[in-house]
């Protein structure tokens, strides 16, 4: 732990930096960046194995990895968090000794974490001055002059960001301009964004890779941590892709996805799924007018109505927040404050048990698997029979038949090529992709009558997407309703035969499958088009 | 570790399970390891060396001329610490001094004897335990066990063996439903069990000592006191080994408790769902199993076992008529069982002659070395302590961390998120 600097360092401290403030409001001071061999441990892993990583001044370096690649350890280090066991943090070729992030705050590194550190209930200004504070005499907070600053910032790259606006009330991407405002309130002149895209929706990343440019131009250096392919090869000057805690090599934004996503795991992988047209067959779930409130009567998701064919994948796209995870959790009965109806296959399902609903035959892999899907401290064995303790194969007469159920576990982990020591192994200390896959091959291992799939590949790496994708469609194929839930737009469109957007808990419209980007980020931010939604939810349906 | 070590590269940030804290606390407490357990007892017994010494008088004494005759304190030390532990172990298991076999094996009985109720309730904590629900209403289910099979000991007439069986079954019962309503209250209305259960051994307490005052419920008749009448012949339980030791079948229906135990735990597909439950009871219901009912049932069983503590008191040790301190603190030592037992049957078992044995040697040493009675519950109390704190455990005794790469890899998450 970073020992607390004495009264007097952070007097001195903060005078340096009042100084430093008068003169870098003219212009921004250029800095480079440079880690050397940096090394950092965590008991016998390695996190990070001697990366080295140059940032000119005024370019966008783009840090492209996949999840657990080492990326984020890499930058805490650099951002005082951790310390690393070897190698060295250079600013304009000076050696720096970070004890904390106040450290690298002070020498002119700045973060924009992926999870927004702002109070909610503080007014932009306030966020801004947090842990920074100006007073002037009697110890009085000088809220004017931090407006004054937030006001200048935002003027100056176009943030259009007021500084008396409560920040709950923002929009997400706004509450992201607040965060970049406050890193360069402290005269950031390396900003590290930490997966900032994951929040937005595509216009908002978009406005996010402008202001990304803009603030490359006017000379700050920006590291831009993303596993999103699309997103580097739009704004980056130089790419480093990083696996397995190793640097495996420099590209350029010119390189096609295909090479940066073989770089990133290390293989050629198919980023496109192969499928056929769909062979649709009768609706087989129906919802109509599905609304389902919270317990203080929040409306979650609002009178929601769609069908989902045999034989077809209904993708529903939106930003996280809006609704999709509730309205999986009602079709399964997991939330019961529901009104409206669900019929699958004639029967309804709403106001039934969760028990009764899987018993008519609905796999369902929930958005969180660590939480919903699987109990960590169980063995994969127990984790494949959790939804089937109350009869057979697994259990006779209250009995659990363990024979039964090794047999069945060393089956499916070999069938899904789930990488485990054996059976017994605790499902936790698994990877997330083969977390996944124990849940998907437990909820494709009964005999289905509809498919609802919430995040299938979120945290996993890019091989086992790759899988988990094919067997989506396998199941849609064999005839089974698919209903997939995915804030990856990439996602949705590999998948889908048909999109349904929401927004708000509201159903924006549902559309075909090959429906631009441009038009599902639009929806997904709630924009309706000129036709009414009702007819473009027709439309969808005819396609 | 290596397991560990392959969860690292792809944890994402976003997958970081959000337990509360209670939940951390709660499995950290009632799932340590073996080895915790071990030392944990060892490392009480060490510090309650020290605190004998302190309370010794001959060491007081030589202590006050300690720099002239140094080694007069450190034999004083021996003599207290070593004597206090020879008595505890001549109390609770041999006693190597005495004339005959049967006198030299009396103490093993008496562990025995101690540890029957320990194991029993210890088996309904740590049931719970296992289904995440913290029982502290181990000492309501005993009274109100202990009034059901009172009641049916004093009042009812029957042969033996059925008034014995009907006694143990109604117990059992009586302190199934106490507990019951425990579960049923956390099951539907989200009631804290462990709010409800100390509540309901206030309400189990008051209720004994009202019945115990009342003619016609289970006061003695004819009598003024608050106690019931001895038990009929026919309802007691009948002795193992014959009239010089006080060894019941209630110590063979505690050992069926940890068998059953056992195989509901690790073999029965209940077991399983209150497995399923108590570590992640977001992810059973989701797999469509039925939380709340699960919390019922778990704690009615629970309940059935620390039954048995309350029969085998009433029918097996206490027969001579029982007042409203006949759970003794079972209740309450069957936390500290279940925890050092780790909320397994099988350690439960251990943990209770443990305790059994403190219990039976701790009056020994008192009557042979002076050594107060309360240093033994000091000892006990020690080893919950040093069980809650693990890594205080490993300090000392330096052992390494089998948990430090997986917490360094949790706080590395928290903070990559945050």
């Amino acid at each position: 732990m970073p020992v607390a600097p004495s009264l007097f360092v952070r007097t001195v401290r903060s005078l340096r930096q009042k100084r430093t403030v008068h003169h870098t409001t003219a212009r921004i001071e250029h800095m480079k960046l440079e880690l050397r061999g940096i090394t950092k441990r965590f008991g016998a892993f390695t996190a990070n194995d001697h990366i080295d990583l140059t940032v000119e001044p005024g370019e966008i370096h783009c840090l492209l990895g996949e999840n657990g690649a080492g990326k984020s350890t890499l930058m805490n280090v650099l951002y005082g968090l951790y310390r690393a066991d070897e190698g060295e943090i250079l600013l304009d070729d000076r050696v720096q000794h970070f004890e904390g992030p106040g450290d690298a705050m002070a020498a002119g590194v700045g973060m924009v974490h992926q999870h927004f550190m702002l109070i909610p209930v503080f007014t932009v200004a306030e966020n801004v001055m947090l842990g920074n504070e100006s007073t002037k005499a009697g110890g009085v907070l000088d809220l004017a002059a931090a407006r004054k600053r937030v006001k200048e910032i935002s003027d100056r790259f176009g943030f259009h960001v007021d500084p008396d606006a409560i920040v709950e009330d923002l929009p997400v991407g706004v509450q992201q301009r607040v965060e970049i405002i406050k890193a360069l309130s402290r005269d950031a002149k390396v900003l590290v964004f930490d997966e900032p895209t994951a929040v937005l929706t595509p216009q908002e990343t978009d406005e996010l890779m402008a202001t990304m440019r803009q603030l490359r131009d006017s000379g700050t250096s920006i590291v831009f941590i993303t596993h999103k392919l699309r997103e580097v090869r739009e704004v980056a000057d130089r790419i480093t892709v990083i696996r397995l805690g190793k640097v495996v090599g420099e590209a350029s934004p010119t390189a096609s996805n295909e090479e940066l996503a073989s770089l990133m795991v290390g293989r050629a992988v198919e980023l496109t799924v192969q499928k056929n047209p769909p062979q649709l067959g009768d609706e087989a779930l129906v919802v109509e007018h599905l609304t389902v409130t919270d317990p203080s009567g929040l409306v979650l998701v609002d009178d929601v109505t769609f069908d989902v064919k045999r034989g077809e994948v209904l993708a529903i796209a939106g930003v996280q927040g809006n609704g999709q995870t509730e309205l999986t959790e009602a079709i399964v009965g997991v939330q019961t404050a529901v009104q409206g109806s669900v019929k699958l296959n004639g029967t309804e399902l709403v106001g039934r048990t969760v028990r009764d609903i899987l018993d008519e035959g609905v796999g369902f892999v929930p958005e969180d698997r660590s939480v919903d899907g699987l109990v960590k401290e169980f063995s994969v064995a127990e984790n494949m029979m959790l939804d089937r303790s109350h009869g057979e194969p697994f259990v006779k007469a209250g009995t659990l038949q363990l024979g039964a159920l090794s047999e069945f576990a060393k089956g499916k982990i070999a069938e899904f090529d789930i990488r485990t020591q054996g059976w017994q192994q605790a499902a936790g200390s698994l990877s997330g992709g083969n977390q996944q896959k124990v849940v998907i091959a437990r909820e494709l291992s009964r005999e289905l009558q509809l498919f609802v799939a919430a995040q299938p590949t979120r945290g996993v790496d890019v091989g086992s997407i790759e899988f988990i994708h094919q067997r989506v469609i396998e199941t849609r194929d064999s005839g089974v309703p698919v209903i997939v839930i995915s804030t990856e737009l990439d996602e949705v469109t590999a998948l889908a035969d048909r999109i349904m957007v929401m927004y708000r808990g509201k159903v924006v419209g549902i559309v075909p499958g090959n429906t631009s980007r441009d038009k599902l980020g639009l929806m997904m931010a709630g924009v309706t088009d000129e036709v009414p939604s009702e007819h473009t939810q027709n439309e969808g349906a005819q396609a | 570790m290596t397991a560990t070590q392959n969860v690292m590269p792809e944890a994402a940030p976003s997958e970081q399970p959000k337990p509360s804290r209670w939940r951390k606390a709660f499995t950290a407490i009632t799932t340590g390891n073996a080895i915790i357990s071990v030392f944990a007892v060892l490392a009480a017994i060490i510090v309650g060396s020290i605190m004998i010494a302190f309370t010794d008088k001959d060491v007081q004494e030589s202590a006050g001329y300690f720099f002239s005759r140094p080694g007069d304190t450190i034999a004083a030390i021996w003599d207290a610490v070593s004597g206090a532990y020879v008595a505890l172990f001549k109390g609770s298991i041999y006693n190597f001094t005495a004339d005959t076999f049967v006198k030299g094996i009396r103490p093993l009985t008496e562990t025995l004897k101690f540890a029957t109720p320990l194991i029993a309730a210890g088996l309904g904590v740590g049931l719970a335990f296992r289904a995440g629900m913290f029982n502290i209403g181990g000492q309501g289910q005993i009274l109100m066990a202990a009034a059901a099979a009172g009641w049916v000991g004093t009042t009812m007439s029957m042969p033996w063996p059925l008034h014995m069986i009907v006694g143990i079954i109604a117990g059992m019962a009586a302190a199934a439903i106490w507990a019951g309503i425990a579960g049923f209250l956390k099951a539907k209305t989200g009631a804290h069990e462990v709010i409800v259960t100390i509540m309901l051994n206030h309400i189990a307490a008051y209720l004994l000592a009202w019945m115990l005052a009342t003619q016609g419920v289970l006061q003695a008749p004819g009598s003024k006191n608050p106690k019931t009448a001895p038990m009929a012949e026919s309802a007691i339980m009948p002795q193992l080994l014959g009239p010089q030791f006080k060894l019941h079948i209630g110590l063979l229906l505690a050992l069926v408790a940890v068998a059953f135990s056992w195989w509901l735990l690790e073999r029965s597909s209940l077991g399983f769902r209150f497995r399923a439950v108590g570590l992640n009871p977001s992810a059973a219901k989701v797999a469509g199993i039925n939380v709340g009912r699960t919390y019922f049932v778990a704690m009615v069983i629970a309940g059935a076992l620390v039954g048995i503590a309350g029969v085998s008191q009433v029918q097996g040790t206490v027969t001579s008529g029982f007042g409203g301190d006949i759970d003794a603190g079972i209740g309450f030592d069957a936390i500290t069982v279940a925890l050092l037992g780790r909320s397994s049957p099988l350690g439960i078992l251990a943990a209770g002659l443990l305790f059994g044995a403190f219990k039976a040697g701790g009056f020994a040493m008192q009557a042979s070395q002076g050594v107060p009675v309360e240093i033994v519950l000091v000892v006990q109390s020690l080893i919950v302590l040093f069980i809650a704190a693990p890594p205080l455990v490993r300090a000392m005794f330096g052992l390494p961390d089998p948990e430090r790469k997986a917490r360094q890899q949790r706080r590395q998450k928290k903070e990559v998120s945050a």
